[in-house]
Order: C-alpha cells, then structure tokens, then sequence
C-alpha cells in the first residue's frame, strides 16, 4: 500500500481513538471544571462500562445489536448511580478536599477494580459488535462499525454540549463552576450538583467504554490506558476546559494514530507523555485553560 | 422583619462574630458601620447561612432559618449583593439573572422589573458578566439579587470601587427597594452615605453590634463615626 492510502488508514484509527478519548476525557475535566476533584478511578468507572456492556450482552436473551443498544443506554446509568453513590458515600464527607480526594479516589479505583475481578474474572471477554459491515475502499477495507463509533461519540459529545449550554441544569454546573459559594447563595444545592457532575463524569467514560468494547475486549485492568490518556488529554487542552479537552484529544488520537501506524504505538506514547511535560513548564493552565 | 440574636459564628476554630444581636425592619434601610475586621461581611455570609453559627439564631418573621442549609436561605426571601459582586463572570447577564430567578421559581414579570430598574443591562443580555464595566457589574449583582423578589436584601458596602454617576445611580435604586417594603441592610464605610439613606445605624466592633442609633439622630459629627470607623 503505497503513502497516502497508508496515511488515510492511520487517521481513520486515530480518529476513532480521538472520538472515545474525548468522550472519557470531557468526564475527567467536567468533574474537574466543576468539583476541583482529581479523579484518579476514572479509568474504572471506564472499565465498569465496558464490563457492564459485557454482563448486559452475555445475560439478555436478545439479539446482538438490541443487547448492545440497551447496553449503551444501562451500563452507563448503572455507572453514573454507582458514582454519585461514590460522591455521597466519600467525597462529599471530605469535604472536596483536593488533596483527600486523589487519595480516595485511589482507594476506589482499588475497589472497583478488584470487585470486577472478584465478579467478572480475570479474562478477557469480547462483546460482539451491534452490526457487522465492512466500507470497501479502492485501496483497502475499513469497519463500519468503527466509523459508527466516531459518529456516537460526536452526538454524544453535541449532547452534553447541548446539555451545558441550552438547559436549566447546565447553567446551574456551570454557575457552580465559577463560584460555588454565590451559587448557593443563590439557591443552587451544590451537593446535588457535585453528585450529578460525578455521575454524569462517570457515565461518559463508561458511555465511551460501550462503544469501545466490540473492538478492545472487556477486561478488569483496562482502566488504565483510557486514565492516562485522559490525563494527558485534559492537561494539555486545560483542567475543566471542554473546548480544550476536545482539540486536545484530536490531537492526541490523530497523533497516536499516525504515530503508530508509522513507527510504533510506543513512540506514540513517548510524544504524548513529551508534549504534557512541555504544556506543564510553558503553559501550565494548558493550551485553554484559565490561568490560575 | 429579620432579627439576629446573640448570634456566635466564624470560620473552623476563628470565631469572628461573638453573641451578636441585630435587627432590620420593613420598609427601613439598616446600615452596618465598622472598622475592616469588625465582621460586617461575616455578618452578612452568616444570615446567608454560608458562615455556620456555633450558637445563637437568626429568625425571619418569626421563622427561625439558623439551621437551614446554605442553598434554603435564599428560598426563605433573604437576597444577598457580596462585596466585590462576585457574579458568574464566565456567564452572559441574561445567565445571572436567570440564575436569580430559578432560585424562587420568577418569571418574566420579575426579569421584566429587573431590566427596567436597569434598563443598561437589557441593552447587553448577551454580553458575557466580566466584560461589564464596574458599575454594570454592581447593577447586574443587585438585580441578580432582586430576582429572588426578597424580604430582605443585603447588600455588602455596593458603591465600593464606582464612579460618583453610578454611586447615585445605585443610591437611587436602594431608595427606591426601600419604598417597596423590603428590609434593606447595608454595609457602607461612607458616612455622607449613611446619612442620606439610613433608617438605623448599628455600629460594629470585635464581632458585636456595640451601639445603635437611630440615623436622624446623628450627625456627621457625631461621635459614634469617630469612635466605630475612624473617621
């Protein structure tokens, strides 16, 4: 396969990278934006999705695409309510304490992490994907169902936006986001928030790992990369910026995908990890974020 | 209308307000006088219920609203301007006060007030808070503020930082809430200020309201001003 068709298939992965990071990483920078809470189990509550989506699919008596979609929708919801239980069960006793939460937010990544092995086992398990078809290009063939992903991911994302900036609760994160005191000076129950942003958070990642999962198998230690990434991803666009987190993470999914395909994934992984090292000594706030 | 007694509160182990009592009427501008420190704004946040109280009550019209969580004060009628406005400034104006009005739940007839009160405001609805000027800011706070449709409005020291026009500008308004039958309490450093607005004057020292008068009767040469505020 000569340069450009080579090149064309590079950015199509890296482009199907890029729509499921974005997805895991606007989570990790709305709980961010909102709470100031570091969230290190985020990458599990990724996992939980793709494991959820995978009990959904195994135990309906339905057909694959149906199991799938009403995986897409549950596992997600499960997710979110097992998040905000987390919130109100821990984060909110400590207060939001920046420097409790990472702690505790280690502590439940543990526990997440290890309930999954103890319920699921340690295998990896596939899900079949919800429609089988293959795009025939001149030069080679591509999944449907991975240009499919691309195409949730970015409604999903125009949801939440839609989400944020057209609706009643929305404006109420984001007021929160500003000033959480005036807000409540203003009416606004920001425990209530604080446990709604941490589900909505949480139910992006797993939302992510749905869509995910018929192309990378479930498995109980999976959170890790989609954690990283997403770090990567928020620190580069900007902690708490969405804008930021969304160019960030087209960049980083296009980068590793062309890096990848060119050279190796690990090299890939040593850019990204550079870039971040750089935004933090020359752009700390990263490349939208509000300079503190 | 809103009376506070034998109120101790302050932040963690620093106790700022000790066994304070305090009282604002109906239709009357109380303003609060004092020194930096005195406590005036731990006051304010702690009617707001954002500062806890470690003992005493604040009671609104017979209701005690000491114990209630931060987020049902406001629901109880109680409005609050923070010194130095702290809008949403990421937010458009129409943003804020659509935030002050979800608040109680008001409707196009409390915006339309609100807007007409400041008729500037209308004329910038899409203009994001922090790119207003100062006094805009100070007029978006107050009608933030004015969208809960309040029995009583606190206002923390509002003319700080503007310009003489919209110092008046801001005097007229409080004026005019007054002739509405709301409780206004207001902190104000500004003695020629007080003069022209207060109903009463409750003077602050050490986290205590330790002298009140009634503001006809002061002058300003008066010694409490001397004594309460330095000046």
């Amino acid at each position: 396969m000569s340069f450009g068709p080579f090149l064309l298939l590079a950015l199509l992965e890296g482009t199907v990278m890029a729509a499921v990071l974005a997805l895991t990483a606007v989570g990790l920078s709305l709980v961010f934006g909102v709470m100031r809470v570091v969230n290190v189990a985020h990458g599990e509550f990724f996992m939980l999705g793709a494991v959820g989506a995978w009990f959904i699919t195994y135990y309906l008596p339905l057909p694959p695409g149906l199991a799938w979609l009403v995986a897409l929708i549950i596992a997600p919801l499960v997710v979110g309510a097992i998040a905000a239980l987390a919130d109100v069960t821990i984060l909110k006793r400590l207060k939001y304490d920046p420097e409790a939460t990472i702690v505790a937010t280690i502590g439940l990544l543990y526990i997440l992490q290890q309930a999954a092995l103890t319920f699921y086992g340690p295998d990896a398990r596939p899900v079949e994907p919800p429609f089988s078809l293959r795009l025939q290009f001149p030069w080679f063939g591509y999944s449907g169902y991975k240009l499919f992903v691309v195409a949730a991911a970015g409604a999903i994302l125009l949801a939440v936006w839609l989400f944020m900036t057209r609706t009643k609760a929305g404006l109420v994160m984001r007021a929160t986001q500003v000033d959480m005191e005036t807000a409540r000076a203003f009416g606004i129950n920001v425990d209530r928030v604080y446990a709604g942003t941490f589900a909505l958070g949480a139910a992006l990642a797993a939302a992510a790992a749905v869509l995910i999962v018929p192309i990378q198998q479930a498995h109980y230690l999976m959170g890790h990369d989609p954690l990283l990434l997403s770090f990567i991803v928020v620190i580069i666009g900007g902690l708490g910026s969405i804008r930021g987190t969304l160019i960030a993470a087209l960049l980083i999914g296009l980068s590793d995908g062309v890096i990848s395909m060119f050279f190796s994934p690990t090299l890939a992984k040593i850019i990204a990890t550079l870039l971040v090292a750089m935004v933090l000594v020359f752009r700390p706030q990263g490349l939208f974020g509000a300079r503190a | 209308m809103i009376e506070v007694r034998a109120l101790t509160a302050g932040y963690g182990p620093v106790t700022v307000l000790r066994d304070l009592n305090f009282r604002a009427d109906a239709g009357q501008i109380t303003c609060i006088m004092g020194r930096n420190g005195a406590g005036k704004s731990t006051l304010m946040k702690a009617i707001m219920g954002l500062v806890p109280a470690s003992s005493g009550s604040i009671v609104l019209n017979g209701q005690d609203v000491t114990r209630l969580p931060a987020h049902q004060v406001p629901l109880q009628g109680i409005a609050y301007v923070p010194q130095g406005r702290r809008l949403f400034g990421p937010l458009t104006v129409a943003e804020n006060i659509a935030i002050g009005l979800n608040a109680r739940r008001k409707g196009q007839a409390t915006r339309d007030f609100v807007l007409d009160l400041f008729p500037r405001l209308g004329e910038r609805l899409e203009q994001v808070a922090s790119t207003l000027s100062g006094g805009e800011q100070q007029m978006l706070a107050i009608a933030r503020a004015l969208c809960l449709e309040p029995q009583v409005l606190l206002l923390d020291e509002p003319t700080e930082g503007l310009q003489p026009s919209m110092i008046a500008l801001i005097r007229d308004t409080i004026l005019k809430l007054k002739a509405s039958g709301m409780a206004t309490v207001l902190v104000e450093q500004r003695v020629d200020a007080v003069l022209k607005m207060a109903d009463r004057v409750a003077f602050m020292m050490h986290g205590r309201v330790e002298a009140e008068a009634e503001a006809r009767d002061l002058t300003a040469a008066s010694p409490q001003f001397q004594e309460f505020v330095g000046v």
